[in-house]
């Protein structure tokens, strides 16, 4: 693997990795790391760096929804004219174009459920090519990220010296 | 009651002393450990939650259910080149420790002397002591990286032993063996007319150079018992499965005491291990990238605190040189102040001392919080 690929891969796991340790994981120079990632920034393959929070820890959890999007399009109008003017709202976290029963599947995050649900009824609902909306809230996280939430399941309980 | 003469002759071992004063100590980082911090492969451990819902909770066959002896032979085909038949050359053990304690009681009569390469795991020479042998005890050296030479198999009289047992990918060092490191002593057991007993549970855990079993050269074939397991590859040590590869005659042997002794290795277990030689292939991969990265980064600190540490390639342990002539007092030290736990290298053997064995097989949080501690302790 060679060390931009090392590199974006331990990103993934912890974006917070120190420039020193990530030469030390991969074994290269930390100019060769620093090189690394001002590339993988300048080409767009690292778009930011992010926390995996489990918001039920917090004081002010958000309300959270998954929002399946049906929509047709015409001549003029693309998936990507769609999904360019849905990214726009900052109540969307993710959108993604998906195969299957619906075309775009939305999270969306705000203070309360009647803040979703005006904001699908108020705002994407009226986006002429949306056909159809249907609105799922997130209950649980369980996993995220590739990292899961449920308590003690990291402890360690194997002999502090073993053979 | 009188403990027999054998037992007495074998001293506690020295991790066991280690590990009770670990245990005294709260919040102990450790880098002691020799077993992986992942879970079992969850394909593995469905296949286990399976067997027992479907009932699956009789004995085995006492060489252990012939679709894991066939799915071994072909994981071991595969894998290392090498050829066995599952009915008469494989039996399946709890874990790979019996199938060398098995394999002592076979193949060790009285007073015949067992050459062990050292440092190595902690088990072999008690085992020969157990058998009825006389262990010969031979130490690698840190100038050769810990890499067993012909050299120093004749410096030690090896060639009038019986049986010389090796353990590459080693534990505690993390050396490995390379095809042409391991002919000098492959023709060495020839000459000599030596069984060898090649402990192999760290096979898959190399960085680097692939595995080369001793058992693939020219005329070995039928001189060496290879052991190999399920423990560390797929971090099911909990679940105690190992097995032993060897030419017929040898296998039978080694089953007559295991069925006697066992009778059979746990059922759940081996329904789980045949799962983990199936599906088992990515996390084994993902255990062995996560491995190598801690490697580089210990190996990498080791370097920035002036400490002289070898090159391991295999296994999960490096083995770096005691700050201290003494290393014991300075685990002993380290793990008083600093709460971090490694075990001094003499506990292995000869060829140990004045060294420290370093696992890291333990989250990179924590490895990074141990090193700095260990950092600060020696400023």
């Amino acid at each position: 693997m060679s060390v931009r690929d090392e590199v974006l891969s331990l990103l993934c796991e912890n974006a917070r990795h120190s420039t020193a340790d990530l030469a030390r994981l991969t074994d290269a120079d930390e100019s060769e790391v620093e090189t690394a990632i001002e590339e993988l920034e300048a080409e767009g393959v690292i778009r930011g760096y992010g926390a995996v929070v489990d918001w039920r820890r917090t004081d002010d959890e958000p309300v959270r929804a998954l929002v399946e999007c049906n929509v047709t399009l015409d001549r003029e109008t693309g998936y990507d004219d769609i999904a360019d003017r849905l990214a726009r709202f900052p109540e969307v976290e993710s959108l993604r174009l998906v195969s299957g029963d619906y075309d775009f599947s939305m999270g969306v995050r705000a203070d309360s459920m009647g803040e979703v649900s005006r904001f699908v009824s108020e705002k994407v609902a009226p986006v002429p090519e949306i056909t159809q909306t249907v609105t799922h809230y997130l209950m649980a996280t369980y996993k995220e990220n590739g990292v899961e939430f449920r308590d003690g399941h990291d402890d360690d309980d194997r002999l502090s010296v073993s053979p | 009651m009188k403990p027999s003469e054998r037992t007495q002759r074998v001293p506690p071992s020295g991790i066991r002393r280690f590990f009770e004063l670990a245990e005294e100590i709260e919040d102990v980082i450790s880098l002691g450990v020799g077993e992986p911090d992942f879970t079992a492969p969850w394909s593995a451990r469905e296949a286990a939650i399976d067997s027992l819902e479907r009932g699956k909770t009789s004995y085995t066959a006492n060489r252990g259910m012939s679709d894991l002896r066939d799915a071994i032979a072909a994981n071991v085909e595969e894998r290392y080149a090498l050829d066995y038949d599952p009915d008469e050359e494989i039996v399946v053990t709890a874990g790979a420790s019996e199938a060398i304690d098995v394999a002592f009681r076979a193949l060790v009569d009285p007073g015949d002397r067992v050459a062990v390469a050292q440092p190595s795991y902690i088990s072999y020479v008690p085992g020969v002591i157990f058998a009825g042998g006389e262990p010969l005890r031979v130490p690698t050296r840190e100038a050769d990286d810990f890499k067993l030479t012909p050299e120093v198999l004749d410096a030690h009289d090896a060639g009038a032993a019986d049986a010389l047992v090796l353990c590459y990918p080693n534990n505690p060092t993390g050396a490995i063996m390379t095809r042409e490191e391991l002919a000098p002593i492959a023709d060495f057991a020839r000459e000599h007319d030596l069984t060898v007993l090649s402990d192999e549970i760290y096979a898959e855990l190399t960085y680097g150079t692939d595995h080369t079993s001793i058992a693939t050269l020219p005329g070995m074939r039928e001189r060496t018992v290879v052991f190999n397991g399920f423990s560390k590859a797929y971090a099911m040590t909990g679940l105690r499965l190992g097995y032993a590869l060897a030419p017929p005659e040898t296998i039978r042997a080694m089953n007559r005491i295991h069925q006697y002794s066992l009778l059979s290795a746990p059922t759940t277990a081996q329904y789980a291990a045949l799962d983990a030689l199936e599906h088992g292939d990515s996390a084994v991969t993902e255990m062995r990238t996560q491995y190598d990265r801690r490697r580089r980064f210990v190996l990498s600190r080791f370097a920035e605190l002036g400490i002289e540490c070898f090159e391991a390639e295999g296994a999960f342990y490096v083995f770096p040189e005691s700050p201290w002539p003494d290393a014991e007092a300075f685990a002993e030290a380290l793990l008083d102040e600093t709460g971090v736990a490694v075990v001094p290298g003499d506990v292995f053997g000869a060829g140990g001392e004045g060294h420290l064995r370093v696992s890291y097989a333990t989250g990179l949080d924590d490895l990074r919080e141990a090193m700095a501690r260990i950092e600060a302790f020696l400023e």
